[in-house]
């Protein structure tokens, strides 16, 4: 193998050097994206900024306990986010425990069950329940839906609670002990995130290769066969960044949480019992009285919520695009 | 030898044979259920008949199925079964929610002064032909106007940095953005209160209102701008440079207007994200249910903000007048996504007819319907 390290000898004439010179306009053009790429980065470096200033004082008063410390009780000097954390948890798992089955079986519908013909109206109305105000929302599950899941709660306690203690409530003959409950709050936050779990799934399911497809279905597969051994292995990355994103808006949830739950701070192990709280949830109902250093805990837990959400669906995000990585193809 | 036309094989579709089984199933499911709990189980309640009708229909079914098929289809029809159900419960989801709203709406939507009226100086008992949302339709209209002229051309500029000039942060900023979207609304609203308020002691407004929504706007207006951008095929990116214009010409008369419908979807995406979010605005609006048109001095209502606060009344009127104004937003947010598809259903560079003719005319060429050069042309950009 031989390698000309000397070019052919060139005229001045021939040698051709390519450059760019960008004239003022392309100049100013460049500038101007990308100061407004860099201003983007700009408004979430003072998203975490302002709330860790504000936050500094209850931080820096509390210390350690400020994670640790159930109660809020501004006023006495101790306040803590551990019950919000608690009840965030337990109706984030709640509205995974509805959003994940319920999405990953819609989602496998419109990919691989449902006609042609309704295919695309249902991808549309997927992506419609997803800019539903979530207002809305929470008007339907406060005056629909904890009216229905009152029995459902009520049923659950009476027949599973003397085997399972956490299925318990106070007082089970009375409907009103289970109004206001993780549960009902969990299962409507699961119906909010739904929408972003489905079409997260459902895209990266449209995206297993054809070639497989058909290759299971020659060797006799049937739909369900083809959809476990082709279909769910490539888009095993999507469903856990699917969960993921899903977890990450149910934490984020304000308006539907506020609007079913009556606030509590201890640690409960009876989410059907009335009562609980979320950190959003918690900011909405107190920003108008706090002040303070009751004030800068309120900035110090929505740090916290924003660092959460960021941290998850950074993760989720690496997760996603992994699966995607190779599969769209420019032609 | 005759040669007997094959068997037309069927694929696909609905057989009369699985039409039997599901029939029989629900229908035998059904009479059971029933059964049961008329006479067996001392148990109530829709949710759980119909909660055991369907545990008891999946078993009937697998059963039924099973007088035809080997195991492996039955499982397979049993999967079929659950998937629909699932599909199933999100068209049932969305459906009750908008049906819902709506039917509970009627009472106050009927009445004309809803429209035009506002509910500052009447108590919030008073009857319906009273009040009404005026105040929060101007608000919403001057909070999202507002925010649009911050965040729109922002984030199409931000897209097009990352889809043309592609410099070296383009990764990070992409992610930023990704990031950004999942900012929980509260810690939007949580953000601006903290440095308008707090910080540089503005007092709450509509424009406060407006900032706390750019934060959810832009990366919606971002990422699907950013999409649409990709969409432009390189070969006219490529023919605009070799014609030796700058990559600002190339940019301004070639990759925008050839994505213009899908860049106005972007902003009538990112106009639905926010026109209905509450809690940023529940932060820093400031609460009032007087008409302000001045969106930069005093409290300013909004409409999910109207129906937060009228939701929250023990009073039936109040609750009527929260579910009219949730139609009016779901109205909105409806008509929005609809101009959005409908305006970006069309591929990239995709002409009208009247667009077709008035190009047609301005190159020169006989104003023929059916110009052969502009049918080519679109055909290549397609």
């Amino acid at each position: 193998m031989t390698i000309s390290v000397d070019p052919p000898v060139r005229t001045a004439a021939t040698r051709r050097v390519i450059s760019a010179r960008p004239t003022p306009q392309d100049v100013t053009f460049v500038v101007a994206a990308r100061s407004a790429a860099i201003s983007t980065l700009v408004v979430m470096g003072l998203i975490g900024l302002f709330l860790l200033i504000g936050a500094w004082p209850a931080l820096h008063q509390q210390g350690l306990s400020f994670i640790t410390e159930w109660q809020w009780l501004p006023e006495a000097g101790t306040f803590g986010i551990a019950s919000l954390l608690w009840g965030t948890f337990l109706i984030g798992l709640f509205a995974l425990v509805v959003a994940v089955p319920v999405g990953f079986g819609a989602a496998l519908f419109i990919s691989e069950y449902a006609p042609r013909s309704i295919k695309g109206s249902l991808i549309t109305l997927v992506d419609l329940m997803a800019a539903v105000p979530s207002i809305i929302y929470a008007m339907w599950a406060l005056f629909f839906l904890q009216a229905h899941l009152l029995t459902v709660a009520q049923w659950i306690s009476v027949h599973f609670g003397p085997v399972l203690p956490f299925l318990r409530v106070n007082t089970p003959d009375s409907p009103s002990s289970y109004t206001s409950s993780a549960f009902i709050a969990g299962i409507a936050v699961g119906v909010v995130v739904l929408p972003t779990v489905t079409s997260i799934m459902r895209e990266v399911f449209a995206q297993a290769p054809i070639g497989e497809r058909e290759g299971a279905i020659a060797l006799g597969a049937t739909r369900w066969g083809m959809i476990r051994t082709v279909v769910i292995p490539f888009g095993r990355s999507g469903i856990v960044g699917g969960i993921m994103l899903g977890l990450g808006r149910a934490l984020g949830e304000t308006i539907v949480v506020y609007a079913v739950i009556s606030p509590m701070f201890e640690f409960t192990t009876h989410p059907l019992q009335s009562g609980t709280n979320t950190i959003a949830s918690h900011i909405a109902s107190r920003y108008s009285e706090s002040g303070g250093v009751a004030l800068s805990g309120l900035l110090g837990a929505g740090l916290v919520l924003f660092l959460f959400t960021l941290v998850i669906n950074t993760l989720a995000g690496i997760v996603v695009s992994r699966s995607r990585s190779g599969s769209a193809t420019e032609i | 030898m005759a040669a007997t036309a094959p068997r037309k094989v069927k694929v696909g579709g609905v057989s009369t044979e699985l039409v039997l089984h599901v029939g029989s199933a629900a229908f035998g499911a059904l009479a059971l259920v029933w059964l049961m709990y008329q006479q067996l189980l001392p148990i109530t309640g829709t949710i759980g008949f119909w909660l055991s009708w369907y545990a008891v229909f999946l078993v009937l079914l697998a059963a039924a199925s099973a007088t035809t098929l080997d195991r492996i289809a039955v499982v397979d029809r049993i999967v079929g079964a659950l998937v629909t159900t699932a599909g199933a419960i999100l068209v049932a989801c969305l459906a009750g929610i908008v049906v819902f709203t709506a039917v509970r709406g009627w009472t106050a939507l009927k009445h004309v002064n809803f429209y035009h009226d506002t509910t500052a100086y009447i108590g919030p008992d008073a009857s319906l032909d009273q009040g009404g949302i005026w105040a929060a339709m101007v608000g919403t209209l001057e909070q999202v106007a507002i925010s649009m002229i911050a965040s729109v051309p922002l984030g199409i500029a931000t897209a097009v940095y990352l889809s043309e000039v592609r410099g070296r942060l383009a990764r990070v900023v992409r992610t930023v953005v990704e990031a950004m979207s999942a900012v929980p609304t509260i810690v939007a609203g949580l953000f601006i209160y903290s440095m308008l308020i707090l910080k540089f002691g503005q007092e709450r407004s509509g424009f406060a209102a407006s900032l706390a929504l750019c934060v959810s706007m832009i990366p919606v207006v971002v990422t699907t701008a950013e999409v649409v951008l990709r969409l432009v095929p390189g070969g006219l990116r490529e023919a605009s440079l070799a014609l030796g214009t700058t990559q600002w010409q190339t940019v301004r008369r070639v990759v925008l207007p050839t994505a213009r419908s899908g860049l106005v979807t972007a902003v009538l995406l990112g106009v639905a994200r926010v026109i209905g979010e509450t809690s940023p605005v529940l932060l820093v609006a400031g609460s009032t249910s007087e008409l302000n048109y001045d969106a930069f001095h005093g409290p300013q209502v909004s409409l999910p903000l109207f129906v937060f606060n009228e939701m929250r009344l023990p009073l039936d009127q109040a609750i009527a007048r929260a579910f009219g104004a949730a139609v009016v937003l779901l109205v909105l947010v409806v008509v929005l996504f609809g101009l959005a598809r409908v305006i970006g259903g069309k591929p990239p560079g995709h002409l009208s007819r009247r667009q077709q003719r008035r190009l047609a005319v301005t190159a020169g060429l006989a104003p023929a319907p059916n110009a052969v050069n502009v049918g080519s042309l679109e055909g290549d950009m397609s």
